[in-house]
């Protein structure tokens, strides 16, 4: 029997915590796709998965911000502080989405229907205050997978959205309100309408690829899945198999008694002197996790569900459970620490603590078999990006956390604007990264062709041309060069032969916003001494961007 | 002369049942294209290799990187601020196993080589700056232990001023002294324990890049396309004999490979003699053709 449980879903929690109001068309952006919007950018046909252009081009007012975790999670504490006045025991399951046990604060509230309008009731005060009145949907039905989409279809009805999954499955509830309650023992009923693609808010190992193949087969319907026998999913797709049918069911994701019960381990460090700043008990919280990753890994266990407690020295204490569908690695873990105490301590006075964080304790509160990192037999890739991933945190604790960054495919027209560099603490190392440099082939009219200059300066360089008389070569509103260019100088320095050059190319950026308009011509030149630049003329001035090194 | 040893303590033990194969004799393997360059037919671990010249040591020093990368090794780069990353990517570097470290501060820069040294497979380093002789040392020996691969595009050919040691602002003038420093501090009192200030990184294998060539790029049309280099080999031990080679880095088809020899010295004469018009461009990039239907 799956338990019993309430999810709190707050619709576009990214963009909200980007402190937007809900009228303004805005997006949050995570390589170069649009992760959340708010409600005006998605009456103007902006979805969620497109890319920039192309909700650029739908809602040209749109105001892009780039994602980021910490920024969602530290404003969600107010949230969540919320909640915590009707149970203690709430589980994060990421920014935006909590969910509760109801099986106690239903009977203390006058049930399920009761306990979820004075909670929806509460958080949506809270979250009218931020401007967004109706952003939130509260959804009950066994277990936390069916609970969870009840919440989103709730959610997306308060917010006047409908997709199509929604749409259907909304219809039936309590049409206009945004609690949707799913009669015990009726979630797989509520269930069997949704397409299959939701079910990657179960957890599985892969499930786009799962959806995709089902979808294939013909099985569009979580319905259609629950009505198949579990031993043919199982023989088919394994254990993702297996979890999906549980799922589709209604059911918990593994059965009770596969269950593990959590080792009675806690992981705890005083702080002293007392630490006010969050960086400072992340510190802490990095080294209790790597301890607790570990002892974890010494019993072939892999932690899913974490509890971070943290004390202040006047006894004031903060707990939440963080709950993360895979497997929480110490990395991920210290993250959550930063997350929660950065809400805490930099949150609204009534809910600031008084004094400084004194105690850190990590409890391990669901546990599964640790299944994903078997190691190669002479240490093999697993092992090397272990290596290289605390190689990388030591230069980062040298250097400070932005020094060190990982490429990410991002998209544009110059050679610098193609592949950013994001932070190497923003990133899973070892999973699959998103902006695959597949996206390439995605259309950049005016793109510079390949090979791409090896060395782009961080700041264009000042250079001048002139042609065989010696004037300075310009390029004309039209486009149209006024002579061939014939020497170069960079940066005042000697005169070299132009042998070769192509241009101009015209580069007219973002025309349509006037403090972000860039007009210049690019040109490429090869100078005497076999060497090749990339130059670009903008405003009569002539620049260095690159040079093919 | 006595054939027969008779170990008389552990430590004599150890040292003759020791593993045969050294890490300097293991070698990584490179992009199939550069391998005729290298005189293990790969990069020896634990090496330290200086690539420098005008006009391609970073693309050259990308491609060296390339092949470990592809063989699953992680590559990281220090300090090099100006890296054109489509570049590093096109080079057949790894999207997922490639790392950025930002300049370090002077007095930490060995600090932070050392430690992504052993972590990775391949580390790349810009220009140093202000690197004691004796830190320097300490890196390749801990790189030979360790059997990572140091590759630094050495200082002159790293920067875009067109003129080699550049002049003008503050970060150029500083490194156009720590070039001077290497030049007579370094190589001279190369041996002493209290080297100069500033010292380059002892190279096992030294490529240079001896003369680039572009195609593609007329008197004001095409665009860039192929690029062939004259490279030679220096170095130590198995690498002390020079060798000289040349490549397409990259073709027309944006692969790195050597240059057929029969084409080779015909678009030599060109790049020397005709440098600019349309009948040069025309004509050599229909010459291109013939060694590329040849390979593939």
């Amino acid at each position: 029997m799956a338990v019993r449980t309430l999810v709190v879903h707050v619709g576009d929690w990214s963009v909200l915590a980007a402190k937007v109001p809900p009228d303004e068309p805005a997006a949050v952006l995570r390589a170069n796709r649009v992760v959340a919007c708010s409600p005006a950018a998605r009456r103007d046909g902006v979805v969620v998965g497109q890319r920039r252009r192309e909700a650029q081009g739908r809602c040209p007012a749109l105001v892009v911000f780039d994602h980021d975790d910490a920024r969602d999670a530290r404003l969600f504490e107010a949230v969540v502080a919320t909640v915590e006045s009707f149970t203690p025991r709430i589980e994060i399951s990421r920014p935006g989405v909590c969910a509760l046990a109801t099986r106690g604060p239903s009977r203390y509230f006058g049930g399920d229907r009761s306990l979820a309008d004075q909670v929806l009731e509460r958080v949506d005060a809270v979250l009218a205050d931020q401007g967004w009145p109706g952003a939130v949907g509260v959804g009950v039905a066994d277990g936390p997978f069916a609970a969870g989409l009840a919440a989103e279809v709730a959610a997306g009805l308060a917010a006047g959205s409908a997709g199509s999954a929604r749409a259907e499955a909304g219809s039936a509830g309590a049409a206009g309100s945004a609690v949707r309650l799913v009669a015990p023992d009726a979630s797989s009923a509520f269930l069997a309408p949704l397409p299959v693609g939701v079910l990657d808010r179960g957890g599985l190992a892969d499930a786009d690829g799962l959806a995709d193949v089902l979808v294939r087969l013909g099985l569009r319907t979580l319905g259609a899945v629950a009505a198949l026998p579990a031993a043919d999913l199982v023989a088919r797709f394994g254990l993702d198999g297996r979890m999906a049918h549980r799922l589709a069911r209604g059911l918990d994701e593994r059965p009770p008694d596969t269950r593990i019960p959590p080792p009675a381990l806690r992981f705890e460090t005083e702080i002293d002197p007392p630490a006010d700043r969050v960086d400072v008990v992340a510190f802490a919280a990095k080294a209790l996790a790597d301890d607790l990753h570990e002892q974890l890994d010494r019993r072939g266990l892999a932690c899913t569900r974490v509890a971070i407690l943290a004390e202040t020295e006047h006894g004031e204490s903060l707990e939440r459970v963080w709950r993360h569908e895979g497997a929480l690695a110490a990395g991920a873990i210290a993250d959550r620490v930063r997350w929660q105490l950065d809400g805490w301590l930099n949150g609204s006075a009534a809910h600031r603590p008084t004094s400084g964080i004194s105690l850190l304790a990590l409890v391990p509160d669901e546990v599964v078999a640790a299944t994903g990192r078997q190691l190669g037999f002479w240490g093999g890739e697993t092992a090397v990006d272990d290596r290289a991933e605390r190689a990388f945190a030591r230069v980062q604790g040298l250097l400070g956390p932005e020094a060190v960054t990982v490429p990410e495919w991002r998209g544009g027209r110059g050679p610098g604007e193609q592949i950013v560099r994001v932070p190497v603490h923003a990133v899973d190392l070892t999973g699959p990264r998103q902006g695959r440099p597949e996206m390439r082939a995605a259309p950049w009219p005016g793109r510079l062709p390949a090979p791409s200059p090896a060395v782009v300066h961080p700041e264009p360089v000042s250079c001048e041309v002139v042609d065989g008389e010696s004037i300075a070569v310009g390029v004309s509103g039209r486009g149209l060069v006024s002579a061939a260019p014939a020497r170069l100088s960079i940066r005042g320095g000697p005169w070299v032969e132009v042998s070769a050059w192509a241009g101009p190319w015209p580069v007219d950026e973002r025309w349509w916003d006037p403090p972000a308009h860039r007009r210049r011509a690019r040109f490429q030149v090869v100078v005497g001494d076999g060497r090749a630049h990339l130059l670009s003329v903008e405003g009569g001035r002539w620049w260095v961007e690159a040079t093919y090194d | 002369m006595a054939a027969v040893i008779n170990p008389t303590s552990l430590d004599e033990v150890a040292l003759l049942t020791r593993p045969v194969t050294l890490a300097r004799d293991q070698v990584v393997a490179v992009l199939a294209g550069l391998r005729g360059l290298m005189p293990d037919g790969g990069l020896p671990r634990g090496s330290t290799v200086i690539v420098d010249g005008d006009g391609a040591a970073t693309s050259l020093a990308l491609a060296l990187a390339a092949g470990p990368s592809a063989a699953g090794g992680w590559v990281a780069v220090v300090g090099r601020d100006d890296l054109g990353l489509a570049a590093a990517i096109e080079m057949g570097l790894v999207f997922e196993r490639l790392a950025l470290v930002a300049e370090p501060p002077p007095d930490q820069w060995a600090t932070v080589v050392a430690a992504l040294i052993g972590a990775v497979d391949v580390v790349v380093v810009g220009p140093a700056r202000r690197v004691r002789a004796a830190d320097a040392r300490r890196l390749a020996a801990r790189a030979r232990e360790r059997g990572t691969v140091l590759i630094q595009s050495a200082p002159g050919s790293g920067s875009g001023s067109g003129s080699g040691s550049g002049s003008g602002s503050a970060g150029r003038a500083t490194g156009g002294r720590a070039t001077g420093g290497r030049a007579t501090g370094g190589r001279a009192t190369g041996g002493a324990t209290t080297g100069g200030p500033t010292a380059t990184l002892e190279a096992d294998l030294r490529l240079t890049v001896v003369a680039t060539h572009w195609q593609g790029l007329g008197a004001g049309h095409g665009h860039l396309q192929a690029r062939r280099l004259t490279v030679e080999t220096s170095g130590r031990r198995r690498a002390a004999r020079p060798r000289r080679g040349e490549l397409w880095l990259p073709d027309r088809h944006g692969r790195i490979r050597p240059v057929a020899t029969d084409a080779s010295t015909d678009a030599r004469t060109d790049a020397s003699t005709g440098a600019c018009g349309g009948a040069y461009a025309g004509s050599d990039i229909d010459r291109l053709d013939d060694p590329c239907r040849e390979v593939s």
